[in-house]
């Protein structure tokens, strides 16, 4: 299995297309860092324009941390577009280039085979995590420097403590990693379909917007199934920045808000991830190799 | 000799279409099978069945003594394949492909094991240049080397002279020979060729819309003054029965359609035809053929086949 793994790894570190999501997320930071670099403040301005009246702010609003969570909230909408690249290519790809046909004369078992292809798509999924990690937090940590947290959440502000913030991205960087995975779980099952892997890219990112968009409309009928969309849970990290108060309104340090709600939606993520990979296989064992 | 390969009443259907009907054969040791169809007759489909790439729908498969169905992996150790076209990864080197596929065969080789297998092929020079370089004669000898990388005994070769030129056709056939004569493995070839395949093998098949046409030794089905005789008569049922009671029934090769398909020396013709008659079957029409080339001819007519033909 292992040898499976690092054949599929081999193979994906070898292709040009692999390397476009980390062109893409460095020259998408890279423009992010430049323009506020370049002029912060009036971003900063512009955020807090409706409450700057009631809320007087010390310290520096603009700093890596900040810079941090706002690349997060504009890229972890895109990033499942660059994970469906290769994950909705894994199969249909082979097929396409008739190397699916020469891989399954060999003597592996298309479970082991199909497994592994996940599994190096999901080393992929979280090489490119770790690359945006890398980019959004250390590198803006250290353009930026670093300070309190602020927040604006819709009906309040959340202010979060210098020290009380770093351990908060490790974990929403890991439930990010879990919800590409979803994504990368979903075009793998797409991809099996049919030869052309463009098509299962763009069915990949038309469910994910259709969920999307189903998850987020605020129309009662559709609130019966949101828990169950895969899409609800997916900005789970956000949970991570939510902190917990005392009775006399204090922050308390170290603590979420809600951390059943996260876990809830941990488990509805990895709950999707088993039922796409078990479908992959089921699919994948009876498929007739045509291509 | 022993039989490696043993296929007994394979069908595939997809859907409204069946692509593979009733087929029954078996492989020898040793042998250059040789698998003859026109385009769409069903061989590709019956090779990507031996190789469990398509699941039959009827009909049970036995390689080396075990069932495929239920020792795959371990029928395919032995078993080396190019299905189709020989499609490998064009932005890796001949050298990472084989490598790569050597790996996946579970087989742990040599640097310089790699490179005489590419030598063998004559890729060696050209080991450490992406495949996307390749012209088609390349690609087909990389495939077939990647096919060899794990030493299988029993190598299936899906249309491996297609799209090559004469040279290159001229070098498949001269592996081929090699692969058998010296390293003494048994061969499945298929081709819409008949002249392809009457210069490397010694049994051959022939396929036409799923089903079995004939099937033998090479020598014997070439041989010029044997002669097949399409028999065609009111009550083909009987008539068969008749045949198989009779001392012609060594001579029987197959039904198809509306004719009985009868192998014999010309001679023997006047003979058959007074047989027919003693046996009381009423005889509508006795068409020789001149040779199998002229048989496979009729029986797979198309331009293609023709123009084939007249080279």
């Amino acid at each position: 299995m292992w040898t499976l793994i690092q054949i599929e790894l081999f193979k994906i570190f070898r292709r040009p297309r692999t390397y476009i999501a980390f062109a893409a997320i460095t020259g998408l930071i890279g423009i992010i860092q430049f323009g506020l670099k370049l002029d912060g403040d009036s971003y900063v301005d512009f955020m807090m324009r409706d409450i700057n009246s009631s809320i007087t702010v010390e310290g520096k609003i603009l700093n890596g941390y900040q810079v941090c969570y706002i690349v997060l909230q504009i890229l972890l909408v895109h990033v499942p577009l660059l994970i469906a690249l290769v994950a909705a290519d894994m199969i249909s790809g082979e097929a396409n280039m008739g190397t699916l046909r020469m891989m399954l004369t060999r003597p592996i078992s298309r479970t082991k085979f199909l497994l592994a292809k996940f599994m190096a798509t999901v080393a992929y999924t979280l090489m490119l995590l770790v690359w945006l990690a890398i980019l959004a937090l250390f590198v803006n940590m250290l353009l930026f420097g670093t300070d309190d947290l602020f927040l604006l959440k819709s009906q309040y502000v959340v202010l979060l403590k210098k020290d009380d913030i770093f351990w908060r991205y490790l974990w929403a960087f890991g439930f990010a990693a879990l919800a590409m995975t979803t994504v990368a779980a979903l075009g793998f099952l797409f991809s099996l379909f049919a030869e052309n892997s463009i098509g299962h890219i763009v069915a990949t990112m038309s469910v994910i917007i259709f969920f999307t968009i189903l998850s987020t409309l605020n129309i009662p009928v559709f609130n019966k199934i949101k828990p169950f969309l895969f899409t609800t849970h997916m900005i789970g990290w956000k949970e991570f920045f939510d902190i917990r108060v005392n009775d006399a309104n204090e922050a308390i340090i170290g603590s979420i808000q809600n951390p059943q709600k996260i876990l809830h939606s941990a488990l509805v993520l990895v709950l999707h991830i088993a039922g796409f990979v078990t479908a992959s296989i089921v699919i994948f064992r009876r498929k007739d190799i045509l291509s | 000799m022993q039989a490696i390969v043993n296929v007994t009443g394979l069908t595939k259907q997809f859907k409204n279409l069946t692509a593979v009907r009733d087929l029954s054969f078996s492989v020898n040791e040793g042998d250059v099978y040789g698998f003859l169809g026109q385009n769409g007759a069903g061989k590709s489909t019956t090779l990507r069945m031996l190789v469990s790439l398509i699941e039959p729908s009827a009909g049970e498969v036995e390689i080396f003594g075990k069932k495929l169905r239920t020792h795959r992996n371990e029928i395919l150790r032995e078993v080396g394949a190019v299905i189709e076209k020989p499609d490998v990864y064009k932005y890796l080197s001949a050298y990472e492909n084989l490598k790569l596929f050597a790996r996946l065969s579970g087989v742990k080789i040599t640097n310089e094991k790699l490179m005489s297998q590419l030598y063998q092929v004559g890729l060696a020079s050209r080991a450490k240049d992406t495949v996307k370089t390749f012209s088609q004669g390349m690609k087909q000898r990389l495939g077939i080397a990647i096919a060899l990388v794990h030493n299988p005994k029993l190598i299936i070769l899906d249309e491996p002279t297609n799209g090559l030129d004469p040279q290159g056709i001229a070098d498949i056939r001269n592996l081929v020979l090699h692969l058998s004569k010296d390293l003494k493995k048994t061969l499945i070839i298929s081709s819409h060729l008949l002249s392809e395949i009457e210069q490397v093998a010694t049994r051959v098949l022939i396929i036409d819309k799923g089903g079995k046409i004939i099937e033998g030794n090479a020598a014997e089905l070439f041989d010029p003054s044997q002669t097949i005789v399409e028999l065609q008569t009111f009550n083909n049922v009987f008539a068969l029965q008749q045949l198989q009671l009779s001392s012609w029934k060594a001579h029987l090769q197959a039904q198809r359609d509306t004719a009985i398909l009868i192998r014999l020396d010309r001679q023997l013709i006047p003979q058959l035809h007074r047989s027919l008659v003693d046996m009381d079957i009423q005889v509508l029409s006795l068409q020789p053929r001149h040779s199998l080339e002229d048989y496979f001819l009729q029986v797979t007519s198309g331009n293609q086949h023709v123009d084939t033909y007249s080279n």
